[in-house]
C-alpha cells in the first residue's frame, strides 16, 4: 500500500524515462538529499562528519565508479586505488602548476586524466576478458603507484613522495571546516550519483549492459565493441579520479602513492560485492557497509573485553578482523549474491503488497 | 657475458619458484575453474605453520612437515565444503571474488597463529654460489636456487605423472572438462574437488617452504603469489607447462629488465615489468602459450 505505483500515469516519454518514474522514489531520493544537506549539518559532530560521513561518501563515489564498470560493463577491474591516485596526484600538480586554478576545474581535469589512464589500461580489454583482464589491470595498479613514487615531478619532489593538498577555495569561500568540506563532498556526489543514475538508464549505459550480459550478441546488434568498453573504462575511471581527488583534498589531506595500493582496491571491489553488483544505490549500501564495519567491531570488541575480564591484544584484533571480514564476504556471497541493494528491493515488493499478504 | 648469463640463470631459477606457486592456481584452475585468488594466502599460511611448529613448538622437520600438510589438507576440504559447495553453479567472477574473501580468512588466521613478524626459515639448503661452477665458468649459481629448481622439477613430473596415469587423475581431467558429463559418468565431484584443493594445498607448502626459507616467512609472500599471476598469463591458465615455462620467462624478464631497463627509469622495475609484460603478450595471444583457445572473437 505504502509503496504502489498504481494512478501514476505517464502521458509522455519523458516522463516514463525519467530518473525515477515512480513518484515514491522521488520523494525518497528528496527526503535523503534534504536530511544529508540540512539535517545532517546541523546535528552531526566534527567526528562523525570528518571520520565516517567524508569517507563514506567518497568512498562511494569510487565504488559508484566501479560499479559502472565492472557491474554494469562486466569488466572486472582490480585497478580502482590507482586510478583514485591519478585523480589525486592530477589535481594537485593542476592546482601547484596552474596559476589561478579553480579547486572544481581542477577536479574535474583530475577526473578527466584519470579517464586517460583508464582507456590506456582499458585497451586490452578489446582482447581479453574475465580474469586475464582482471589480472591486466592489476600491471595498471602497480605501474601507476610505482610510477608516482618514482618520479618526483608528480609529489613536486616533496622526499617521501607525500603530496599536501592544497587548501580549498572556491569563489572567495574557504572549505577547511569538517562542516564545509561535507557539504562540498556532498555535492560533488550527489550530482556524480545522478548523473551515473542517468547514464544507465540511456543508450550509453544500455550498451554496457548489453556487453555485459553477452559480448558477442551486443556486437551483432550494432554496438560498436571498441567504444563501449573504451567508454565504460574512461567513465569509471573518471569517477574513481574524483573520488581520489577527493580523498587527498576533503578527507586526508596528505597522501603518498602507497596510500593507494591493491588493498583500497579490493576494499572498494569488496563495497560493490557486498552492495549489489550492477547498481547504484548498492554502491552507496556496500560503501557504508564497509566504513562502518570496523567501527561497529571495535565499538563491540570493547564491552566484550570488558565482560570477560580479559584484555584482548591489539594484533589479535585486527587480525580477527580481517578473519571476521573475510568470512563475511563469503557468507554474503552465498546467501545473497545480489548484495544489499537486493534487500532493498524485496523489501519493496513487500511494501507493494502490504499489508496484505499476496 | 657471463654477468648476462649470470642474470639470466638466477631469473630463470627464481622463476622455477614463481612456477611453484602458479602451479596451484592452474591445479584449482584445471579441476572446478575457480580462479583461486586465495592461492598466495595459502602459501603463507603454509610457510607460517610448519614455522610455527618446527620453532615454537620443536617438533621435528619431518612431522612438521606432516602437520602442516595435513593442516592444508584440512583447509582444502573445508574451503570445498564451506565455500564452494554452497556457491556451486554461481558465475565464476562469484566463485573468484569468494576466493577473495577466503584471502582475507587465510591471512588473518595466519598471522592469529605466528604473529606479524618476520620469522627466519632455515631448511638446510644454503644460499651461496656454488663454488665449482664459479671457478669453472665465472658464473654464481645459487645452491639453494638450484635444489628450488629440482624440487619443482620432482613435483611437475609427479603431477603430471598423477594426472596423466592413475585413476582420480583421469578423474581430475574429466571433472575439468565438463563437470555435468562428470557426474554423469558417477565421478564423485565433491571428492574430486576435495582432492584438488589439498594437492593444491601440498603445492603451496613446498612453495611456501622454499619462499619462507629465501625471504623469511612474513607478509610479504602474498605479494610473491600475486607474481605468479602474470605467469599464468603467459602460461595459460589450464596449463602446467604452460606455468614452468611462463614462470621461467617471468623470472627471467624481470631479471633482465631491472638490470638492463632498471637503471634508465630509476630503479624498483621489478614490482610492475612482469605484469606489463604479461598485459603485451595477451594484446598479441589471449590465451596464453598453452591456453586452451576459446573461440570468441569479439
Amino acid at each position: 500500500m505504502l509503496y504502489r505505483e498504481a494512478g501514476q500515469f505517464k502521458s509522455s516519454y519523458a516522463a516514463d524515462q525519467q530518473i525515477f518514474p515512480i513518484r515514491q522514489d522521488r520523494i525518497a531520493v528528496g527526503a535523503v538529499l534534504v536530511f544529508a544537506f540540512i539535517v545532517v549539518p546541523l546535528t552531526a559532530d566534527q567526528y562523525w562528519l570528518s571520520a565516517i560521513l567524508v569517507p563514506f561518501l567518497i568512498f562511494s563515489l569510487a565504488a559508484i565508479g566501479l560499479n559502472l564498470l565492472t557491474g554494469y560493463a562486466g569488466q572486472l577491474s582490480l585497478g580502482t586505488a590507482a586510478f583514485m591516485a591519478v585523480g589525486a596526484f592530477a589535481a594537485y600538480n593542476f592546482l601547484l602548476r596552474v596559476p589561478g586554478m579553480p579547486v572544481l576545474v581542477a577536479f574535474v581535469l583530475a577526473g578527466a586524466c584519470a579517464a586517460l589512464v583508464g582507456i590506456l589500461f582499458g585497451l586490452p580489454s578489446l582482447r581479453i576478458k574475465g580474469f586475464y583482464l582482471a589480472v591486466a589491470t592489476l600491471a595498471a595498479q602497480f605501474f601507476i603507484v610505482w610510477a608516482l613514487t618514482k618520479f618526483g615531478w608528480f609529489s613536486n619532489y616533496s622526499s617521501s613522495g607525500v603530496i599536501n593538498a592544497q587548501k580549498i577555495e572556491i569563489l572567495g569561500y574557504r572549505f577547511d571546516s569538517p562542516l564545509s568540506k561535507y557539504l562540498l563532498t556532498l555535492s560533488i556526489v550527489a550530482v556524480l550519483a545522478l548523473a551515473a543514475k542517468n547514464m544507465v538508464r540511456g543508450t550509453v549505459g544500455r550498451s554496457w549492459m548489453a556487453v555485459r550480459d553477452m559480448d558477442v550478441a551486443a556486437e551483432v546488434i550494432g554496438f560498436p565493441m571498441l567504444r563501449t568498453k573504451l567508454s565504460a573504462f574512461a567513465v569509471s575511471s573518471f569517477y574513481c579520479g574524483v573520488a581520489g581527488a577527493l580523498y587527498a583534498f576533503c578527507y586526508l589531506g596528505t597522501v603518498e602513492p602507497e596510500g593507494f595500493n591493491l588493498d583500497l582496491s579490493f576494499r572498494i571491489l569488496f563495497m560493490i560485492i557486498l552492495g549489489g553488483v550492477g547498481s547504484i544505490l548498492g554502491s552507496f549500501l556496500g560503501a557504508a557497509f564497509i566504513v562502518l564495519f570496523p567501527i561497529f567491531l571495535n565499538s563491540v570488541a570493547g564491552p566484550l573485553e570488558h565482560a570477560i575480564g580479559v584484555k584482548l591484544p591489539a594484533g589479535l584484533m585486527s587480525n580477527l578482523e580481517l578473519m571476521i571480514f573475510g568470512a563475511l564476504i563469503i557468507l554474503f556471497l552465498i546467501v545473497e549474491p545480489h548484495g544489499l541493494a537486493r534487500l532493498w528491493q524485496i523489501g519493496k515488493e513487500k511494501l507493494r503488497l502490504w499489508p496484505f499478504p499476496h | 657475458m657471463a654477468f648476462f648469463f649470470e642474470v639470466l640463470i638466477g631469473g630463470l631459477l627464481s622463476g622455477v619458484m614463481y612456477s611453484l606457486v602458479a602451479l596451484g592456481f592452474v591445479l584449482i584452475y584445471k579441476a572446478s575453474g575457480v580462479f583461486n585468488f586465495a592461492q598466495g594466502a595459502m602459501v603463507f599460511f603454509a610457510a607460517m605453520a610448519f614455522v610455527v611448529l618446527l620453532q615454537d613448538h620443536g617438533v621435528n622437520f619431518w612431522i612438521a612437515f606432516a602437520l602442516a600438510l595435513g593442516m592444508m589438507i584440512l583447509l582444502g576440504l573445508a574451503t570445498e565444503k564451506f565455500v564452494l559447495r554452497p556457491l556451486v553453479n554461481q558465475p565464476q567472477i562469484t566463485l573468484f571474488m569468494a576466493t577473495i574473501g577466503l584471502t582475507f580468512f587465510i591471512e588473518g588466521l595466519a598471522q592469529l597463529l605466528g604473529g606479524a613478524n618476520v620469522r627466519g626459515l632455515d631448511i638446510g639448503i644454503q644460499d651461496e654460489p656454488i663454488a665449482a661452477i664459479a671457478n669453472a665458468t665465472g658464473i654464481n649459481v645459487s645452491r639453494f636456487d638450484l635444489a628450488a629448481a629440482g624440487v619443482a622439477a620432482v613435483l611437475v613430473t609427479s603431477l603430471a605423472l598423477f594426472f596423466s596415469r592413475t585413476r582420480i587423475g583421469r578423474a581430475l581431467r574429466a571433472v575439468a572438462d565438463d563437470h555435468q558429463a562428470a557426474l554423469a559418468v558417477g565421478i564423485p565431484l565433491h571428492q574430486i574437488w576435495g582432492i584438488v584443493w589439498a594437492v593444491a594445498g601440498f603445492v603451496a607448502l613446498v612453495a611456501g617452504m622454499l619462499w619462507g626459507a629465501r625471504n623469511g616467512v612474513q607478509f610479504a609472500l602474498t605479494f610473491v603469489a600475486l607474481k605468479a599471476l602474470p605467469v599464468l598469463i603467459l602460461g595459460g591458465f589450464e596449463s602446467i607447462p604452460g606455468a614452468i615455462l611462463g614462470g621461467l620467462i617471468i623470472g627471467a624478464a624481470e631479471k633482465l629488465a631491472e638490470v638492463y631497463l632498471g637503471p634508465f627509469v630509476g630503479g624498483g622495475i621489478e614490482g610492475w615489468f612482469p605484469y606489463v609484460l604479461a598485459l603485451l603478450f595477451l594484446l598479441v595471444r589471449p590465451e596464453g602459450l598453452f591456453g586452451e583457445k576459446h573461440i570468441d572473437r569479439v
